[in-house]
């Protein structure tokens, strides 16, 4: 975890998490989690090279589900939901293609 | 006649069947205990009073027709990250102001098929994301048993509301000790069910891998009654798993002796910093089980300690996506931006609360390119090793008797601007979520200060019935359940 | 210096399932805007994934097809990012345990037979439907969630013509192996492709740029085109080649930057915990196999060699599914493989295209066609009226047997009526008669023109012939 230890850039990492941070906020929270950082670093004393990781605690396989046609929703309660629409779509800001 | 909202899912199922009183007897009761004491608790969002009495008409009509359903008429209150058809589902969120909820969670179907009574909302913090309830956007919830202390959380307003007979029972979710802690906290019995055990199809998403609905209610037969009620495969969830649910209520019998009986105690459980009062309180049931004919091994869980550092790391990863979803697009709050980014970005902003952002970034850091291996497949690795633990420890005995939390429920404020000091209180629970299976707590003394002390018993894999057991045997051999706050 | 292009593809096909890859709303192409859906891919609080059993039996049959190795151990992973046409913000797909590995496609290009390999196959989960309006930019979450699987090609191609011919061939194979329509125009077929270009002879590739999302072939050809000048003129002018995203302007017929390097998205991919892996069984995958059509390769084969049908009507035949499963279909009613084969690819084709219909629609079924060849085999029509006869079939429909009597079209063989036609004929024309005698034996067609013109097409031309020789050499 060597290259753990130059901590987080709480800015990048919001970013990446589509939040926007005040800079008090990130302040707070980049002590606040270089704290939650340097502690979780104790995981480092455990040697688990050939250790199987686990995704789920009790696995189970093939949950599959037959390929047929169910109930959808309502369309005037998904439009309801939705903060803003237009003839039956959901209205975003223009998407400039990145 | 005895004040209904006092009695426990067994007693008022006799009165109903007795004829001796009807739901709507008890829904009034309750409501009128709502009146009374809510001012000072604060435990629920959203009261649904006619709903309520509608339901527990239509429940006395078909108790009259002769319907024996097991919650046929008991009014439940629901934390509010369960999804039910037609109604808000916040998560003590702003960021989900708006939504209505279009289906109903899989437990609120198999609540409506048992005949329970849905009563309303209670109180959490945000997306389960506390141990207080102080992480709370839409309000605040004290613990009963003092009104400046916290009820504990995530799900502080489902054991607050049990605590303050608003309630006679309640839903809560347990992601790294959500049901347990607050159950300890305000002096109720808490079932974190195995891993699997119980549909999540419904339950607002924290961390997937760890989340599990369970009961939070006065007694161990009540636990036992609503579990079983809510369990079983569920073609929804893929997690689900197809294992035979037994009559847990039925099965629970007046027999209090645990003769034959192994229970382990696992010296890394007392760990230092450890409250005295809350020390003395689990020993002291430790003894009582072994007066009631357990053998006491001595068990180890090497790993355990281990648990807060991989239960930050998989729980707020997953989180990071499972919250993803709340953008301003579709449902909920939204902040309108010149692009879509800029829509994301002062929406999450808007809408998350400071500890919910605080896991969100956590959560995407370990998992952002250069750092998965370090921090998640690690995670993932230690929580193997967890789990190992528990599987040898149970090869030992039938069950394992520890503390729930540290210390008892401490002042409102006290450990708020503090997260690192707030997660360590879960280092007694999250090894349970990490490793799957299952565990109850259960009042088992009071601190100086009147807070109340729970004991954790934890259970193998689909093992919910010796726990059950081991809870009644000391439940009903000791008082500590019999006990009510002033408020009520 | 010389230079030489390096192409790999990425091609998304979405799958033939009536639901949703991981719910039960159905998928409908141009139903009403978010009609179909559900709060599993709307993205709702609490909702789950449920894998749908038959996508992946498709997409192992698509494996398959492809000589791929079926993974026996599968999982999910989440690929996060935000964006609009993606409900959760993010992807259910298969990042480090695809479900199909390695595979290979053999093509013909410009008559060099190319094999090209596979990388992997991997099951993944559409995107929404983005249509952009003034000021703002709707979405259709009908969509959101199909099944699509994605062909990941190695960088084995090294032109426009391999990538059209390596597509072709891709989309020929799902279509025969009912995986998927592969329709471009409804988007059931896209591809990204990966462009890079080096000098001859160098080791290591050059720095690669990803085109997205193209779905037309002439599209992709285009912008390969483009791409592999854009990049040596870069070279050449001593410049280097950025690792980029770049997006295809058909329109202008040229690629525009999209995301540098720098800004590429961080996916943070990670085990999906709401799915469980998947388990193939190797008993599985033999029932699959046992279970897949013919393929195209197959059944050129087979017509060149029990039907004894040339290569090229063999290729023409076997290009399509449906005019294939025709011919197939016309060949239980009759033995004669080249005059079916000669009526599809001279009327069949000519008229289905002027009427621009399916050759399913025709109304020569099969059958009508095996007994026009019945009739024109036995000398009852000739040939021409033959054609006459399923072109009028083709438009009104109708009987062929009833058409010949209805229009008096039998052919007449008895030698009363062709002489009297034969001797008008060699009265009429003695010049050819003269020629005829003269050596020029090329003349008796014309008089036998004349004949045929004369019995309205009627006469049987071997028994005119005949006649003819008989009187002009007696
Ligand atoms: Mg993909
Ligand atoms: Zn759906």
């Amino acid at each position: 975890m060597s290259e753990v230890n130059q901590g987080m850039d709480v800015g990048y990492v919001a970013k990446l998490a589509c939040i926007d941070l005040t800079d008090k906020e990130k302040e707070l929270f980049q002590g606040q989690l270089d704290q939650v950082l340097h502690y979780v670093e104790q995981l480092n004393e455990l040697d688990v090279a050939d250790v199987e990781p686990t995704a789920h605690a009790i696995p189970v396989y093939n949950i599959l589900r037959k390929d047929e046609v169910g109930m959808s929703l309502d369309h005037a309660a998904v439009m309801n939901n939705a903060p803003s629409s237009i003839d039956g779509q959901i209205r975003v800001p223009k998407i400039i293609d990145q | 006649m005895a004040e209904l909202h006092k009695l426990t899912i067994a007693e008022l199922s006799e009165l109903m069947a007795a004829g001796k009183c009807t739901s709507v007897d008890i829904v009034t009761d309750v409501l009128a205990s709502i009146d009374a004491t809510e001012g000072k608790v604060g435990a629920y969002l959203t009261i649904d009073r006619e709903g309520a009495l509608a339901q527990a008409k239509a429940s006395d009509e078909a108790r009259a027709a002769g319907s024996t359903l097991p919650m046929l008429g008991v009014p439940i209150a629901i934390k509010d990250l369960l999804n039910v058809k037609g109604q808000p589902c916040t998560c003590s969120s702003k960021i989900l102001e708006g939504y209505i909820a279009p289906y109903d969670a899989t437990v609120i179907s198999k609540l409506r098929e048992a005949g329970a009574v849905l009563l309303g909302r209670v109180n959490m913090d945000e997306f389960a994301m506390g141990s207080s309830t102080e992480n709370a956007a839409l309000g605040q919830t004290s613990n009963p048993w003092n009104l400046e202390h916290v009820p504990g959380g995530s799900s502080g307003g489902s054991a607050a509301c049990v605590a303050a007979d608003e309630a006679i029972a309640s839903l809560g979710s347990d992601t790294g000790g959500s049901i347990r802690q607050p159950a300890a906290f305000c002096g109720c019995v808490g079932v974190k069910p195995t891993y699997g055990r119980v549909s999540r199809y419904g339950l607002t998403a924290f961390a997937s891998s760890l989340d599990q609905i369970g009961p939070i209610t006065k007694t161990v037969k009540d636990s036992a009654i609503l579990l079983e009620a809510i369990c079983g495969l569920d073609k929804n969830d893929s997690s689900s798993i197809d294992a035979e649910v037994p009559a847990f209520g039925k099965n629970l019998s007046d027999d209090t002796s645990l003769a034959g009986m192994k229970l382990g105690l696992p010296k890394e459980y007392f760990v230092d910093g450890m409250d005295p009062d809350v020390e003395k309180a689990v020993r002291d049931a430790v003894e009582h089980c072994k007066s009631l004919g357990a053998e006491i091994v001595d068990v180890t869980l090497p790993n355990a300690k281990y648990a807060i550092a991989v239960y930050y790391i998989i729980a707020t990863a997953e989180a990071s996506a499972n919250l993803a979803r709340f953008d301003g697009i579709r449902y909920g709050m939204r902040l309108d931006g010149r692009d879509p980014a800029e829509l994301y970005g002062k929406t999450r902003a808007a809408g998350f609360g400071p500890e919910v952002k605080r896991r969100i970034i956590l959560g995407t850091y370990v998992l952002s390119s250069g750092y998965y291996d370090a921090y998640y497949k690690k995670a993932q690795k230690v929580r193997t090793l967890i789990r190992n633990d528990f599987t040898e420890a149970f090869k030992q005995c039938d069950a394992i008797l520890a503390p729930v939390t540290p210390t008892p429920a401490y002042k409102r404020g006290e450990k708020a601007d503090d997260p690192l000091k707030m997660y360590l209180d879960d280092i007694l629970t999250t090894p349970v979520n990490l490793a799957g299976n299952c565990a109850l707590s259960v009042p088992c003394g009071f601190s100086a200060t009147g807070m109340p002390i729970g004991l954790q018993i934890i259970g193998d894999d689909f093992q919910e019935e010796t726990i059950l057991k081991v809870g009644h045997a000391y439940e009903q051999t000791t008082e500590w359940h019999t006990r009510k706050p002033e408020i009520v | 210096m010389k230079y030489e292009a390096t192409i790999g593809l990425e091609t998304h096909i979405m799958q033939k399932t009536n639901s949703k890859m991981f719910c039960s709303c159905k998928y409908e192409y141009g139903a009403a805007p978010n009609t179909h859906v559900c709060p599993t891919c709307l993205g709702y609080p609490g909702a789950l994934p449920v894998m749908n059993e038959k996508a992946i039996e498709l997409i192992c049959k698509a494996g398959l097809l492809l000589g791929c190795e079926i993974n026996p151990n599968s999982k999910w992973d989440r690929k996060n990012y935000f964006y609009p046409d993606m409900a959760k913000n993010y992807q259910i797909t298969q990042a480090d345990q695809p479900i199909c590995l390695g595979g290979e496609v053999t093509v013909e290009v410009e008559g060099e037979v190319k094999t090209f390999t596979l990388e992997r196959i991997h099951q993944e989960e559409n995107a929404a439907k983005n249509t952009h309006a003034a000021g703002a930019s709707l979405v259709d979450y009908n969509r959101a969630g199909t099944a699509l699987m994605e062909i990941v090609s190695n960088p084995c191609m090294h032109s426009a013509a391999d990538a059209l011919a390596y597509m072709t061939a891709v989309k020929q194979i799902m279509r025969y192996g009912g995986i998927s329509d592969c329709d471009q125009e409804k988007g059931q077929m896209r591809s990204d492709v990966n462009v890079s270009v080096r000098p001859v002879g160098q080791k290591e590739l050059g720095s690669k740029v990803e085109i997205k999302n193209m779905n037309s072939f002439a599209f992709i050809q285009d912008a390969i085109e483009y791409e592999i000048n854009r990049q040596i003129s870069v070279l050449e002018s001593g410049g280097t080649v950025d690792q980029e995203t770049r997006g295809y302007n058909p329109d202008r017929g040229e690629t525009f930057i999209q995301r540098t390097k720098e800004d590429a998205h961080d996916y943070r991919y990670f085990p999906e915990p709401d799915l469980m892996p998947v388990k193939v069984s190797a008993e599985q995958v033999e029932q699959w196999r046992s279970e897949l059509p013919e393929l195209p390769s197959q059944r050129r084969a087979r017509y060149i060699s029990d039907l004894e049908l040339p290569e090229y009507d063999a290729g023409i035949l076997t290009a399509d599914k449906d005019v294939s499963d025709w011919f197939d279909e016309a060949m239980k009613y009759t033995k004669n493989a080249k005059a079916v084969s000669n009526f599809i690819m001279g009327e069949m084709m000519r008229l289905i295209s002027e009427q621009d219909i399916e050759i399913s629609e025709s109304k020569v079924t099969p059958e009508k066609l095996a007994e026009i060849i019945a009739l024109i085999d036995s000398k009852t029509i000739s040939t021409s009226a033959g054609k006459q006869i399923f072109e009028m079939i083709f438009i009104d429909g109708g009987e062929p047997k009833k058409i010949i009597e209805e229009k008096g079209m039998a052919q007449v063989s008895d030698d009363s009526a062709l002489e009297g036609w034969a001797d008008e004929a060699i009265a009429n024309n003695p010049k050819s008669v003269d020629e005829y005698k003269s050596g020029k034996l090329g003349a008796i067609n014309f008089l036998m023109g004349q004949v045929m013109k004369a019995s309205k097409g009627k006469a049987n031309p071997g028994a005119v012939m005949q006649m003819l020789k008989s009187k002009l050499d007696g």
